[in-house]
């Protein structure tokens, strides 16, 4: 009698937004394996278009609930591009911090609440208050102070009200720096503590490894998230207004948020990535954290990517302590943003929590956007999750594992990547393959 | 924390949205330990894997897009004891609705070239839908996103068997209570005089204009408004330029 293995995860848990995943086998080989993405399109470049200049970073937060402050700063900097407005180094370091904030705030959330469930073995982070209340504690700790540092910087934690072109509407108060100064000296404890317990379960994480293209920012002043140049693991650096012949995005029938591809047949962006092209500008801790994982480049294992994200975690607590010392060394002042509306296109580049994320405007002489372009972390990632399962499915099924712990090993892979599907089926134009 | 009998089973969905109101759950911090003594969350798919059809209230984020939504949005109204929707696209459309300034044809077209799509469900959108525009809603979570400690005041009331309070009035109440200098006198535009409060103001507080993004308040004040406008020497085609942003929805109404 044959055997056969017919998996079909609709809506896959613990992820952001809608994906499927799509398994047949029979005696021992896969007949087809497929990542799905059913979520709704949005259209969000449409919705740009005709749009004021001062709107677009409203309307660009919105496509992510997560990651609404990396949509709203590279919408500030490809507007600031296109109409050749400069900011102040004071705007700058505060904006550097407000995504320091949100990296924080998402990277706790995957590895704490979206991750951890699948280490300890159980479906939700809520039966772990009754079992492991100690860690969940410290967990919604780090993730309160991240959100609180998104709420002092941005004015709310998510889709944020301060962030406008050319500068701040309101800026934080030297006393609140301060304030957190000292909150940020004690989450460094507190995140140590964090990662000791993840590296007591890291067990769990499965020992998969894909040789792939990494893509993400590289600068050669800082480990880059808020500036720097489009670089890769196969090409090395790039052009940033090269974009879409770096992302050269598709569309395949079973999804509706679209494939990217590069130099292979698919390419990884996010916290592997940036740890696998930058690993050597970390701050002290998170090279420690990273040691304490053994964690090296090139690391071509996906679920190590929830590693690299706490790595990142120790970097941001550190480089957001750094940041706010100068500013506390120069002191804050009251800036207005000065500047006028000129017409052009530009191209803004920033290191999403989940990857490299770009926007693209073109603004008129009214300072209405006339077209907009915008590439998703997820979107670029969706083709190396299916390139990842095309040849771990035939693994597991070689390796007689049953249903169940296929299904949980597919369903961590892509967590693993942290998509946010809602993001990439935000949408524009697309050409079917 | 007064705590009920029986604990009412909650369920969270999601459809064309940002996932930003459902994150503001997680975003309650150790709150959410409270909440989950008062409730049992059954489905969440955002956070956890269980999940069962069996609940008593479901909140329901995002706009309908398709009809494989709408579907699906029906069925969570059967089975749902009190529905409610939660956020500026289930509420109204939100954002989403930004898209309905154009043809389906349109949208489709730019999107999707001439692609083959006919008969692909996925792919099958008509004009964004508020959740209310497909079933009936008992209570509305407003804004983008919605407040968390609302959120917490609205999931407390309904454990408790009571019916949660929504305010219907303007903006420009808490923003006065606050004592902000108005937006409007520091030369920028808002739309406090006819938005539903509820947010604590908190973009004029910020220094950014009320975008709107709670809808109207009930019974508008369009008469102040309009004086408001006319102090400052704006159009009502300013206003409304700025009102479709989350306010798309109800252009058509105001606009007469």
């Amino acid at each position: 009698m044959s055997k056969k293995i017919e998996i079909k995860i609709e809506h896959v848990t613990r992820v952001e937004g809608h994906g499927n995943i799509v398994l047949d086998a029979e005696d021992g080989a896969v007949k087809q394996v497929q990542w799905q993405v059913s979520e709704a399109p949005r259209f969000f470049e449409a919705m740009m278009v005709g749009r004021d200049y001062t709107e677009l970073t409203h309307i660009a937060s919105r496509i992510c609930g997560i990651c609404s402050i990396s949509h709203g700063l590279v919408s500030l900097k490809a507007t600031e591009n296109a109409m050749g407005v400069k900011i102040s180094d004071q705007t700058l370091w505060l904006r550097k911090l407000a995504h320091h904030a949100e990296h924080l705030q998402s990277h706790v959330l995957h590895v704490g609440y979206l991750v951890a469930p699948d280490l300890f073995g159980v479906g939700s982070v809520f039966p772990l208050v009754g079992t492991h209340k100690d860690i969940v504690v410290k967990i919604i700790k780090l993730h309160r102070l991240a959100n609180e540092m998104s709420d002092l910087f941005c004015g709310r934690t998510t889709h944020p009200i301060t962030l406008t072109v050319g500068g701040f509407t309101k800026i934080p108060t030297e006393k609140e720096l301060v304030a957190l100064r000292h909150r940020l000296d004690d989450a460094i404890e507190t995140t140590k503590e964090v990662a000791g317990v993840v590296l007591e379960n890291a067990g769990k994480l499965p020992d998969f490894t894909r040789e792939t293209e990494y893509i993400a920012l590289s600068s050669g002043d800082e480990y880059a998230m808020y500036d720097g140049v489009i670089s890769s693991t196969d090409a090395g650096r790039l052009n940033n207004d090269d974009y879409l012949d770096i992302t050269n995005e598709f569309v395949v029938p079973y999804s509706t948020a679209k494939h990217a591809r590069h130099k292979r047949d698919s390419y990884m962006v996010g916290a592997l990535a940036r740890f696998n092209l930058n690993s050597e500008k970390l701050s002290p801790l998170a090279k420690d954290v990273a040691d304490m994982f053994g964690l090296k480049p090139l690391n071509y294992n996906p679920y190590m990517n929830s590693v690299a994200q706490l790595v990142e975690v120790a970097h941001c607590l550190e480089d957001s302590i750094s940041k706010v010392d100068a500013l506390l060394d120069t002191g804050l002042k009251d800036e207005v943003p000065d500047f006028k509306v000129n017409p052009g296109r530009g191209v803004g580049v920033i290191e999403a929590p989940r990857g490299l994320l770009i926007h693209d405007y073109t603004i008129d002489e009214n300072g209405k956007c006339i077209k907009a372009n915008c590439v998703i972390p997820t979107n670029q990632n969706h083709r190396n999750i299916q390139k990842d399962m095309e040849v771990l499915a035939p693994q597991l099924v070689g390796q007689d594992k049953d249903k169940k712990e296929i299904e949980l090993t597919l369903e961590m892979l892509v967590r693993a990547y942290d998509p946010c599907i809602s993001c990439s089926t935000h949408y524009l134009k697309v050409d079917f393959e | 924390m007064m705590r009920p009998s029986v604990k009412p089973r909650v369920a969270f969905f999601d459809f064309a949205s940002c996932e930003g109101c459902q994150l503001q759950v997680i975003n309650l911090e150790e709150s959410v330990i409270d909440l989950i003594d008062i409730v049992d969350v059954v489905s969440f798919r955002e956070a956890m894997k269980e999940h069962s059809d069996d609940y008593d209230i479901a909140f329901v984020e995002g706009s309908i897009m398709r009809p494989m939504d709408a579907e699906r949005l029906k069925k969570i109204r059967e089975r749902a004891k009190i529905l409610v929707a939660l956020g500026a696209c289930a509420c109204i459309g939100g954002i989403n609705a930004l898209r309905n300034r154009y043809s389906v044809e349109h949208v489709k077209k730019v999107v999707y070239g001439d692609a083959d799509i006919e008969g692909n469900p996925f792919f099958d959108v008509f004009h964004t839908k508020a959740v209310g525009d497909v079933v009936d809603v008992d209570y509305y979570v407003y804004g983008c996103p919605i407040s968390r400690d609302e959120l917490a005041k609205v999931i407390t009331s309904l454990a408790l068997g009571k019916k949660p309070e929504i305010p219907n009035y303007p903006v420009c109440v808490e923003c006065k209570k606050k004592e902000n200098v108005c937006i409007f006198e520091k030369g920028g535009f808002c739309l406090g005089p006819v938005t539903r409060a509820g947010c604590g103001a908190i973009c004029p507080t910020n220094g950014s204009g009320c975008e709107g993004c709670r809808g109207l308040v009930d019974n508008p004040n369009t008469d102040s408004e309009l004086d408001v406008l006319k102090k400052y020497g704006l159009t009502v085609e300013d206003a409304l330029g700025r009102f479709d942003l989350f306010c798309y929805k109800y252009k058509g109404e105001v606009s007469k």
